[in-house]
């Protein structure tokens, strides 16, 4: 029975995410040659991510949201049985028992998980009263929402609010209706339940809390009528439950497994039940009196089954709660004790705005040396670090409410990487400490990424990349290691210092540049890595025209040809519409060199129109149409400014407090063309309503009644990451004056292709040094970096009316040195009446 | 081979004149349409004036992806070797040989490329 030819036979059932890491950990431990694996799964799909369930209506397919490859269980050696339903664990026969067999077991793992609790209301069961929790379900709900205008999802919790945020997806009129006093009881207290409703209405989600419902019934104008206790009603299409999760332990209470009072299948350190033969993991396992609603937990759980089933050391000692959330696009944070009602004497502190909306709570020990828990609404920005001293017990700083209150009211201490204790987990994915880091650097990784190779750190979610590199960095050069920092093979300098040789020395060619400092008289070509950084550094310090002889062999095929590549080799064309605005005249030439040169036309996130499918040779023509009708060129293949998005400001709109569309139109005008490390981005608001999503750029501007707020270093894309707030109330000439010295202080330190977000984010002394250097010029060089930003301003020239006026640039223009066919390959077909490559 | 075989080659690979040297570009590179026997290719012609090797002419075409774009990449060395970089996924192509040095099993075509006074001439 124990020999590897008669392995013994283990049973999981449930294939969800904590089902599913289960097998991952036996797989990889090599639990395999002891155990031959079934996997019974009720669902029709292999194991998927229920966390980001919502993003089904946002255009993920159940495939891209599968937990591995269609062929993982197959090649790992698992019999995984989808769509088979356990419905008998048969513990005298030791048979677990599916309506297609019988299959005999050594030991079973019960990671079936739970559902959603719908409450006893009648007419609960009426047609397009749904839950949300399988795909199957979320193919329901998208169903019934064919046939309905609005939706309410009963349950106010974090469910909830992601079943809101799905029918909100779905173009549905979305309520919410709470049982309790606030959305999110669990998680927030009542100022920070508040100001949620009000971020979530503002989205057009309706919240009613206090409201239970009686009965559902025919609707008069919609489908259903919700009655609710004081005879309140609220007419809907269709009803999403969301009130709150039950563990599924059918089957254990049927074959007589200790099951707790509330539900859940009673589990041990060992995730044991009260049949050692049968363990349990998930949501569906009780430990000390707890269920754990989270997937970290159930991983930590599944790790403790791994080691149960391979007579390991792994126990489970409960986990910690804290979550930091996005619902709605609403930051919501909890960390440990967030309402301070499990340590007697606990002192809050609580910082409340209710402009910027936020709300940010510290529950500390009655000696105020400890931080016991922390909640968080509107920005998360906090949470790690508030995290790190809850988690290792830091010992909090003098005043602890610096670490709540808004950055620019001084010191907002943030943990350095010197300041964690050796036991302060970094990545929580693979759980590795400060300490595993350490004894990998002592053991002889000399970089990031031998630390990664080695521990896997931040090769899970990324979210500790930053974090990751501050700590390796740290430790490095606490042992003296000097880190290679070379651009590339070419140069042995960063790019900052290749910024500062440039300045310095005053030079202005890359000939010259590697000549007097490349490390290799052999090797003077440079690479496609140097080379554009340097063309880069050139523009921004000297702004002469890319195409010059001298600089046009080291742009990137974007810089060349002043237009964007795409996949099949043609350009997309951007003009400058500066600030979005754009009279209908300019909006009929744009329509009419489309047509004639065949451009599929699509308006861009900027706010302005992108004209793709442009043949190399036809640029010069196109632009010389754009440039006759006053179009200049939009840098959209640059790495510089791109666009300075705005809402439409106090000329229109009957919230707007100041014209954000004229200061868009200045800011652009005035930045426009300047080169840079990476793209830059602005957004200007006209209020706080905050409609140009400035908060997510670059440089970020919101009106106020006294002028206008500056917010830098926020992200879209891949890492989102929200602007900080860094002056307040500038009049128009101070708000120039400090983005000028901004931008030039980040052309003259970021790395290469570092957006301003990252660059802040391994800025030593991070915001506080920023704004020392910026606004309190605290290194004396505000007037050179205001002078720099004024040549490039006035040396701005366009790229392309230079370009076509100049024969020898436009050479490049042509498809073949020797013919004057188009590229022949390049094939088009149509689609939604436009043309795209073939 | 036969010497049959050896001499139809031979005819069939001939010199001809693309362009002259007005029309490349210092450091970096142009597209030529040259009509060979095995039909018409798209050939990347570059011009590293003062290196040993002046001119290079290979495949115009990326098989990355799949578009006629190299002679539109950046110029460079790396470890010594002159290469482009690729403008869409970036691979390198050494410009001696055709050799992509990401990917050993993938390498462009390249054809015999000299001055002839000013004449820029290519085997193909």
């Amino acid at each position: 029975m124990m020999s590897s030819k008669n392995p013994e036979q283990l049973i999981i059932i449930g294939n969800g995410m904590v089902g599913h890491h289960l097998v991952e950990q036996l797989v990889d431990n090599g639990a395999l040659e002891r155990y031959q694996v079934t996997v019974f799964g009720e669902e029709r799909h292999r194991a998927y991510d229920r966390v980001h369930l919502s993003e089904y209506f946002s255009g993920r397919d159940a495939d891209s949201l599968a937990l591995c490859e269609a062929d993982y269980y197959a090649t790992s050696g698992v019999e995984l049985r989808t769509g088979e339903a356990v419905i008998e664990i048969d513990r005298s026969a030791h048979e677990v028992v599916t309506d297609q067999g019988r299959y005999p077991y050594d030991r079973i793992v019960l990671a079936t998980g739970s559902f959603p609790f719908v409450p006893p209301i009648p007419g609960n069961d009426r047609e397009g009263c749904l839950v949300y929790r399988t795909l199957d379900d979320l193919d329901a709900i998208q169903a019934a929402a064919e046939n309905a205008t609005n939706g309410v999802v009963v349950g106010g919790g974090l469910l909830g609010l992601e079943a809101a945020n799905a029918l909100r997806g779905l173009n549905l009129d979305t309520a919410v209706v709470e049982f309790a006093s606030r959305l999110m009881p669990m998680q927030v207290d009542n100022e920070g339940g508040e100001l949620l409703r009000e971020k979530i209405e503002a989205l057009g989600v309706q919240v009613l809390t206090e409201r239970a419902t009686q009965r559902i019934e025919d609707g008069d104008n919609s489908h259903h009528r919700m009655v609710f206790q004081d005879d309140k009603v609220l007419e809907t299409d269709l009803i999403v439950f969301s009130a709150g999760i039950r563990p599924r332990d059918q089957l254990a209470r049927e074959c007589d497994l200790e099951i707790g009072e509330r539900g859940g299948v009673v589990v041990d350190d060992q995730c044991r039940t009260s049949d050692p033969a049968i363990l349990a993991i998930g949501e569906v396992a009780l430990w000390n009196q707890s269920i754990f609603g989270l997937v970290a937990p159930g991983y930590q759980m599944a790790k403790a089954a791994l080691a149960t089933l391979t007579d390991g050391d792994t126990r489970f000692g409960g986990a910690d709660m804290s979550t930091k959330l996005k619902l709605l696009g609403v930051d919501v944070g909890s960390i440990g004790d967030a309402h301070g009602n499990q340590n007697p004497g606990a002192r809050m502190f609580r910082y409340l705005d209710p402009l910027t909306q936020v709300y940010r709570k510290m529950v500390v020990s009655s000696d105020g040396k400890k931080l016991l828990g922390a909640m968080l609404v509107g920005d998360n920005s906090a949470y790690d670090t508030l995290l790190q001293y809850y988690a290792n017990g830091i010992e909090l700083p003098d005043e602890p409410a610096s670490l709540i209150l808004p950055q620019s009211s001084g010191a907002a201490p943030t943990l350095g990487p010197g300041a964690l204790p050796e036991t302060a987990t970094i990545c929580s994915c693979h759980n590795v400490t400060k300490g595993d880091i350490c004894a990998t650097i002592d053991d002889g990784a000399v970089d990031l990424g031998g630390v990664k190779d080695v521990t896997k750190a931040s090769t899970g979610c990324g979210g500790c990349t930053a974090l990751l590199k501050s700590v390796v960095d740290h430790e490095l050069e606490a042992r003296g290691v000097e880190v290679d920092k070379s651009i590339c093979e070419h140069f042995a300098f960063t790019r900052q210092e290749l910024y500062d040789i440039v300045r310095v020395e005053g030079i202005k060619t890359f000939s010259e540049l590697i000549g007097k400092h490349g490390n290799d008289e052999t090797h003077r070509l440079g690479c496609d890595i140097c080379k554009p950084a340097v063309a880069s550094i050139l523009a921004s310090c000297f702004n002469e025209p890319i195409t010059d002889a001298a600089h046009v062999p080291l742009q990137d095929t974007n810089d060349t040809f002043m237009a964007n590549m795409q996949k099949n080799g043609t350009y997309s064309v951007v003009p400058r519409v500066a600030g979005g605005e754009i009279t209908p005249d300019k909006l009929i030439v744009l329509g009419e060199v489309a047509k004639k040169y065949g451009l599929y036309s699509k308006v861009t996130g900027g706010q302005r129109i992108d004209l793709f499918g442009a043949r190399l040779e036809d640029l010069p023509d196109i632009w010389g149409e754009l440039i006759e009708a006053g179009f200049e060129t939009g840098h959209a293949y640059g790495k510089s400014l791109r666009t300075v998005k705005s809402c439409v400001g106090s000329t229109w709109c009957r919230y707007g407090v100041q014209d954000s569309v004229g200061m868009a139109i200045q800011l652009e005008n005035r930045y426009k063309g300047l080169r840079s490390p990476h793209k830059i981005k602005f957004g200007v608001s006209g209020c706080t309503r905050e409609c140009a999503e400035a908060q997510s750029k670059d440089i970020g501007i919101i009106a106020t009644e006294n002028g206008w707020n500056l917010y830098v270093c926020g992200n879209g894309g891949m890492r989102p990451r929200h602007a900080e707030l860094f002056a307040t109330d500038l009049d128009d000439e101070q708000l120039y004056r400090t983005i000028d010295r901004f931008l030039m202080f980040y052309v003259r330190t970021a790395d290469r292709l570092q957006r301003t977000s990252v660059w802040r984010e391994n800025l030593d002394g991070g915001l506080d040094y920023l704004k020392e250097v910026i606004l309190e010029d605290s290194l004396g060089i505000n007037d050179e970096l205001e002078r720099q930003m004024q040549t490039v301003v006035d040396t701005y020239q366009c790229e392309w009316a230079d370009a076509i006026s100049d024969p020898e640039k436009l050479k490049r223009f042509r498809s073949f040195v020797n013919d004057d066919r188009p590229d022949p390959s390049i094939i088009m077909t149509s689609e939604r009446g436009q043309l795209r490559p073939a | 081979m036969t010497t049959t075989a050896m001499k139809k080659e031979m005819d069939t690979m001939a010199w001809q004149k693309v362009c002259t040297k007005v029309d490349l570009v210092e450091f970096s590179g142009v597209a030529a349409w040259l009509e060979t026997a095995d039909g018409p290719a798209q050939v990347a012609i570059f011009y590293l004036p003062g290196q040993g090797n002046e001119l290079f002419a290979l495949d115009h075409h990326d098989p990355f992806s799949n578009a006629n774009v190299i002679a539109r990449g950046i110029v460079g060395d790396l470890k010594g070797a002159a290469v482009v970089a690729s403008p869409i996924y970036k691979q390198h192509f050494r410009l001696e040989d055709g050799q992509c040095l990401e990917d050993e099993d993938v390498k462009l075509r390249t054809w015999k490329i000299e001055f002839k006074g000013d004449e820029v001439w290519v085997e193909g």
